[in-house]
């Protein structure tokens, strides 16, 4: 199922939560709505749902105007941010809810239900827990039923809303595995809607970062990682020291700090460079370093400029012992912004 | 400073032994003096001549007509009020309408109207005099000094209870499960009777029982619009207050005890299930 958002807009009030939204998703996809809270990635998943209407523009499935169409008639798979199991069923009743609510020759046999739910619960890996009631299940637990209730109606899409916000770092990464593999097995077209850039680079195909109501950039994680189209998502996506300057001649300036502009016009600018694009050199600016600690195969070193700015560097572990006292250091690479 | 003992340690929000004991002192004498007391007092009257007296004063034919009209009265006002509560709690909390806020404010009217204010309002409504008053006799229609006007005022002063019960547990459940089943396709009724109805069925019988306690021990607006006729239009505590100023304090007395006894009921039923159902106050689930 390929989706089209075109110029969609939604207010709250007089507060802009959608400001003229496009985006394109491919049949199969997964896409994740990345940004901050109150980015407008949530109001956007629920109005690709159907639970939100947009005050202008159209949502498109398939080519086919569904702006004001029902969640139920775009037969979408939606998975709440709390799950909003049905606290009073059965994980069994939960998941068949979607075929249990069907009229007429829509609705499959009492044994057809049955074994589709039993097919979803293996799909989700609980088997045999069919006869719980959520109370009684892990927070990891409730999630997968929330998944597979979603899956049942077989969707056109499905979509999920900070479906591991709520969860521990552990049952979190293994269930972020989950839903890839849910979706390699499904083909179904998945969008989900996160702050955590980990997951969203971690494990969508493409990534569309929100801020203040628009899409600032959508890519691949490579492309929004490595070529941040705007100062907010170099901010947001990975670490980023962030200098304001002024660019002239082709080199960004900013107090002691200098380094090339990447093609950036003169004038103020405001430049990023990631901790782990600084190198050691003799050519470079002076820094002291502050402290240094060890991350995984990094060392992350914190350091000060000579007009007293912070800088985080990283650096392999090997190189980090020369990262002492005062040293000098340059930006291999760098993104700069004109103002 | 010698270092403290283990038995010298003392949580940090634990208050020394006396300041416990004067507090709990103060409030079981306090509840001792306004409530126990005056509850020992209802049975202790009632039974002073013996059993027999009391058991022969809520036989009289004008006493059984009193406990049947109660028990009818509550048994229209409840089942009412629960219905009425359940729609405003529903379009309160799980929808914005224009005009919310007035609407709640409304729904706590009675709590703050005097009961006896309550009751003249139907009068002047209802009553000869009132608006509709002429319509009324023409039709051959009697609320005021009727039971009609009974049940009105008493479902007046009991419309709160089982809304007001209602709103912040629906509020607090939210909508993200009603919006999980219309979008897996189901109605708007459907919706309602397996999803939300279940999700506050321990709350609705908590709100219904304290509404079913308040609606039968109701005095001052019944009193206004109930005119008083015995054997007719007296419910209990009209009953209790005739027999009182009759200066008849036995049977006063018995039934006013058969009303605490019913009074009793309800609260221990509503213990028990907060006792069986520890999260009413929460919501159904978890």
């Amino acid at each position: 199922m390929t989706i089209s958002i075109r110029s969609v807009e939604k207010k709250f009030g007089r507060y802009p939560a959608l400001n003229h939204v496009d985006l394109e998703i491919a049949d199969g996809e997964l896409v994740a709505l990345l940004g901050p809270s109150g980015s407008g990635k949530t109001t956007l998943l629920r109005t690709i749902a159907g639970l939100e209407f947009p005050d202008a523009g159209q949502v498109l499935f398939e080519g086919q105007d569904v702006t004001f169409a029902s969640a139920a008639a775009r037969r979408v798979g939606f998975v709440f941010q709390q799950y909003a199991l049905f606290k009073h069923m059965t994980v069994a009743r939960n998941i068949a809810f979607g075929l249990d609510v069907r009229k007429g020759k829509d609705k499959p046999p009492k044994a057809e239900i049955a074994r589709r739910v039993e097919e979803l619960l293996n799909l989700v890996e609980l088997e045999g827990l069919g006869k719980r009631y959520p109370s009684q299940l892990s927070g990891g637990q409730r999630q997968r039923v929330a998944l597979s209730r979603a899956l049942a109606v077989q969707p056109s899409v499905l979509l999920l809303d900070e479906p591991f916000g709520a969860l521990d770092a552990t049952v979190r990464k293994s269930l972020r595995k989950e839903l890839r593999r849910v979706h390699d097995a499904t083909g179904v077209t998945t969008i989900f809607v996160t702050h955590d850039q980990e997951e969203a680079l971690g494990l969508a195909d493409r990534v569309a970062i929100l801020n203040a109501g628009r899409i600032e950039q959508i890519g691949t994680p490579d492309e929004v990682h490595d070529n941040p189209a705007t100062p907010f998502v170099c901010g947001f996506v990975g670490e980023a020291n962030r200098f304001e300057g002024t660019v002239s001649g082709g080199r960004f300036t900013s107090g002691a700090l200098s380094f090339a502009a990447n093609g950036a016009g003169d004038g103020p600018a405001v430049a990023f460079v990631r901790p782990h694009d600084f190198a050691l050199d003799d050519g470079g600016f002076e820094v002291r370093v502050v402290r240094a600690h060890v991350q995984g195969a990094l060392t992350a070193v914190s350091a000060t400029t000579a007009d007293g700015r912070h800088i985080e560097i990283s650096a392999s572990r090997a190189e980090a012992a020369r990262f002492a006292g005062a040293i000098k250091i340059a930006a291999r690479r760098s993104h700069v912004y004109s103002l | 400073m010698a270092a403290p003992t283990k038995a010298q340690f003392r949580h940090p929000t634990d208050d020394p032994a006396w300041a416990k004991a004067v507090v709990i002192g103060l409030v079981l004498a306090f509840l001792g003096l306004v409530l126990i007391l005056p509850l020992a007092a209802v049975f202790a009257e009632a039974l002073r001549k013996g059993l027999a007296p009391a058991i022969e004063a809520i036989s009289t034919p004008d006493a059984w007509a009193a406990i049947k009209l109660t028990l009818i009265t509550a048994g229209i006002a409840v089942p009412f009020n629960a219905v009425f509560g359940l729609c405003a709690a529903w379009a309160i909390a799980k929808h914005e309408f224009p005009g919310k806020p007035l609407l709640i404010t409304l729904i706590d009217l009675p709590f703050s109207v005097s009961p006896v204010v309550a009751g003249l309002i139907y009068v002047l409504v209802f009553g000869l005099q009132g608006w509709f008053g002429d319509r009324l006799v023409d039709h051959d229609v009697k609320i005021i000094f009727a039971v009609p006007g009974i049940v009105l005022a008493t479902i007046f002063v009991t419309f709160p209870f089982i809304a007001r019960e209602l709103i912040p547990l629906m509020q607090e459940q939210g909508v993200s499960e009603e919006e999980a089943a219309v979008s897996m396709g189901a109605s708007g009724l459907y919706t309602f009777w397996r999803v939300t109805a279940p999700n506050v069925r321990w709350g609705l019988l908590y709100g219904v029982l304290l509404c079913n306690a308040r609606a039968m021990g109701e005095f001052g607006a019944v009193s206004v619009v109930s005119g008083h006729i015995r054997g007719l239009t007296n419910t209990m505590p009209l009953h209790v207050e005739i027999l009182y100023n009759e200066y008849d304090f036995v049977a006063a007395f018995a039934v006013a005890a058969l009303l605490c006894l019913l009074a009793i009921v309800t609260l221990v039923l509503k213990s028990l299930l907060e006792i069986a159902q520890p999260d009413v106050k929460r919501g159904g689930g978890h």
